[in-house]
């Protein structure tokens, strides 16, 4: 396969996976605003604020965000992470992006395959963004998180399992592995920061709507059968391999792929995803408390950006 | 010509409908309009969200159009393509043997057939070409040859062998037709066109070069932005070979290679969608970005083969157009199949003076032009129209060339008020891999979907049909 197809099929899929995080992000944060809070007259909830400010932390456009002039109220925050064109990580050029990448390969993809992130980008595209208030956020949000399913879907349904496919499935789960991994910090550090200290019921509505964003609050409660638990939380969301937004399973699938298209230049790609894998197969969530869960995460997401880089040099890259 | 009455594909003089059309005409009054209507939507739905789409050159805002497809079919009798498929070959073949002839000995010019100034002097003519052999003798591996009809005939009108488009229009129009209408498959024996993909690729595997086994073959097309794109990917996803632009590929030691996840793959026979002036910017225009640096020196060292090759304007130039009776009368001693329309040359001064004195009844094209831009059309033009035309001709008369105008044939086609006749032509394509050619029955049929408009590109406004030739009509 062409070196460029295989870049090009690399980030139609982490474009996808990356327009869904952040309808995932958002839709937590919309969720968690709509929580009962006893607050005087005029106060912002401390950990609702925070929230909208991390969605932007973590797509690292805060500056970005400020130095446009916008300021940080929910509607502001979601027109700019939704459908501003000038912010690269909104989910408009998200799926404009996913489309322009799968319209360079549309050679090499399945018709099915194309048509379908063309369609979701068309219609995203003419959306009529006026109506973007109350349900119809939710809405769109889950329509964004259902045409990614329908993507992998027809794609895990239409593709021969060639380069091609592992390619896409590299794509995916480090994007993914990116995702949870912030996803997870950024609520840790609520905690950690003592934004604010919060109550009992509090606690309970942050870290199960965490896990309703990333489908994992059924998951929790058919491994734990017992309340929610940040600690356990985390430890599903980092080392739980059959729960399929892990940290663990994320990383076996990208070393699983990897090593299906070895090259003869790709040992170093091979051997750092090995080891993160193994790393996560093996771990407890014990360890990582005592080292500290931000120390942990930041570890974890520095090891995948340079896991990223060797991949774009052992294959990407035309030179 | 002109004066004759507007051939109409579907009904006769009197009004009745043509036996071919036969089938076809009761299914249509027997549909409920507002079913036909509903297909029309999903037609448009399905072509939006396949991206079948092109984009022109010069409007701003880089929006892929739709080229609009129209849902009443073009219907050839297979007598009459039998007849055309055996007219077109020949005519090729003719061109592939005078194409060979101009960059070898150049017999042609010597024996007088055609005067040297018209090859010599021509901006499409390539010196790079002179004396080096391509695989089969094959200049146009991929030939479109544009045909009317006028009366009870067929004229070839353009002959098309450089980069022609359009096959993959053809082959989505078969396939929403199929979509839309099943029924009518099963009723009418309508040739099949599906497996042009599959003779495109064994023509190109065909003409490999010298001591390869098994050949590798890519499309290489300009990229994403260019107008013809979703052709260009078509045609590759379709043959199961690699998309690639210039940037894929680079040439060592007189060799192609492509750039892969697992390093360099030797590359053997180029279908190439770049124009000649790109191809390589160490010997052709030296700013191309589309290009691949020392793919002249792999290509004449006989290494890769492109398709088409090199050099083909020459013998697709208006300027040649009026010669191609006699070539075919010189290399193949037979009778041209086909009509040529009766051309003015406007460099002849006997020629310009008829043309100059005739405007308002003429079609004058550059000879160098394509796409329907740069012509006067002079039934359908105002006077002030023809008097700037006319100053452009008298300045340089020798890029000009005349026709009558035809009275292009007519088909029933879908208007804002129902059905009406439209201006259509036919662009069918003929494969050559040195000793045979091939073609699927058919081609891409274009309409000018302007009232009484002969101009049927898409990029002035132009949409397409679905082709059939019927076997066992008439």
């Amino acid at each position: 396969m062409l070196s460029r197809t295989a870049d090009h099929l690399y980030w139609m899929s982490r474009y996808t996976e990356r327009a869904e995080n952040i309808a995932r992000f958002l839709d937590v944060n919309l969720r968690m605003s709509l929580m009962p809070v006893e607050l005087g007259e005029g106060q912002t909830d401390p950990v609702v604020t925070h929230g909208w400010q991390a969605t932007l932390a973590i797509t690292g456009l805060e500056d970005a965000f400020q130095s446009a002039g916008h300021e940080l109220r929910p509607e502001r925050v979601l027109e700019y992470m939704v459908f501003d064109r000038n912010n690269p990580s909104s989910i408009y050029s998200c799926l404009r992006a996913a489309r322009e990448n799968a319209h360079a390969v549309r050679g090499t993809i399945t018709a099915d395959m194309w048509e379908t992130t063309n369609a979701t980008w068309l219609k995203f595209r003419d959306y009529p963004r006026e109506q973007l208030q109350g349900t119809a956020v939710a809405e769109l949000f889950d329509w964004v998180k259902f045409r990614s399913h329908l993507t992998r879907g027809v794609a895990a349904g239409t593709l021969l399992r060639d380069e091609a496919w592992h390619f896409m499935r590299i794509g995916t789960f480090i994007e993914r592995a990116d995702s949870t991994a912030r996803f997870l910090d950024v609520n840790y550090q609520i905690l950690e920061d003592g934004v604010a200290t919060p109550s009992v019921e509090a606690e309970y509505y942050q870290w199960s709507a965490l896990l309703m964003s990333v489908s994992a609050l059924e998951m929790y409660r058919k491994v734990f059968s017992d309340k929610v638990s940040p600690s356990r939380a985390a430890d599903l969301l980092v080392f739980n391999q059959r729960m399929p937004r892990s940290l663990a399973s994320c990383m076996r699938e990208v070393y699983q792929n990897l090593c299906k298209i070895k090259n003869n230049r790709s040992q170093d790609a091979q051997r750092r995803a090995g080891g993160m894998s193994a790393a996560l197969e093996f771990g407890r969530i014990e360890d990582v408390m005592e080292e500290g869960m931000h120390e942990y995460l930041t570890g974890f997401i520095n090891s995948l950006a340079d896991l990223g880089l060797c991949i774009n040099n052992d294959y990407l890259s035309l030179n | 010509m002109l004066s004759e009455p507007i051939y109409d594909e579907m009904h006769d003089e009197a009004g009745l409908v043509r036996q071919h059309y036969g089938k076809y005409e009761r299914w249509l009054q027997a549909t409920d309009p507002s079913r036909i209507a509903q297909k029309r939507v999903e037609a448009d739905r399905v072509f939006n969200r396949a991206g079948i789409t092109f984009s022109v050159y010069g409007e701003s805002d880089g929006k892929e159009r739709l080229i609009p497809f129209d849902l009443i079919p073009r219907i050839i009798p297979g007598k009459e393509w039998k007849q055309l498929e055996k007219g077109l070959k020949q005519r090729v073949l003719a061109l592939n043997l005078f194409l060979h002839d101009i960059y070898h000995r150049q017999k042609i010019l010597r024996d007088g057939v055609v005067p040297d100034e018209y090859i010599i002097g021509n901006a499409q003519y390539r010196p790079e070409m002179r004396d080096v052999d391509v695989p089969g003798g094959v200049y146009a591996h991929i030939a479109g040859i544009d045909i009317v009809r006028a009366g009870d005939e067929y004229y070839v009108l353009e002959d098309n062998l450089r980069v022609p488009s359009g096959v993959s229009y053809m082959l989505e129009n078969r396939r929403l037709m199929m979509r839309l209408f099943p029924e009518l498959f099963s009723s009418n024996r309508i040739a099949p066109v599906e497996h042009y993909p599959d003779l495109l690729l064994s023509s190109l595997r065909a003409v490999h070069p010298v001591g390869v086994v098994d050949p590798t073959v890519v499309v290489l097309t300009p990229g994403a932005y260019n107008s013809a794109y979703f052709e260009h990917a078509f045609l590759a996803h379709n043959m199961g070979v690699d998309l690639v632009e210039g940037k894929d590929l680079f040439v060592e030691n007189e060799t192609v290679f492509k750039r892969t996840i697992h390093g360099p793959k030797r590359v053997d026979v180029i279908y190439r969608r770049v124009d000649d002036d790109f191809l390589d910017p160490l010997v052709f225009r030296s700013d191309s970005m589309l290009g691949v640096p020392g793919l002249m020196s792999a290509y004449r060292a006989g290494r890769v083969t492109l398709a088409n090759a090199i050099g083909t304007g020459v013998a697709d130039d208006k300027s040649i157009y009026p010669f191609v009776p006699d070539i075919i009368r010189y290399y193949l001693s037979e009778e041209p199949i086909l009509n040529n329309v009766p051309t003015y040359q406007c460099r002849k001064p006997e020629d310009l003076a008829y043309t100059l004195e005739h405007l308002p009844e003429l079609v004058v094209k550059e000879t160098h032009g394509a796409g329907g831009y740069g012509m006067l059309v002079g039934p359908t033009s105002t006077q002030a129209e023809i008097e700037a035309f006319r100053s452009r001709l008298k300045a340089n008369p020798n890029a000009y060339i005349a026709q009558p105008t035809l009275a292009l044939s007519a088909c029933p086609t879908f208007v804002e008020n129902g059905v009406a006749p439209r201006h259509i032509d036919l662009r069918p394509f003929v494969l050559s891999s040195g000793k045979s050619s091939t073609m699927v029955p058919g081609g891409l049929t274009r309409v000018a979907l302007k009232e009484g408009s002969l101009v049927v590109n898409s990029s002035q406004g132009g949409g397409t049909k679905d082709t059939w030739v019927v076997e066992g009509a008439c």
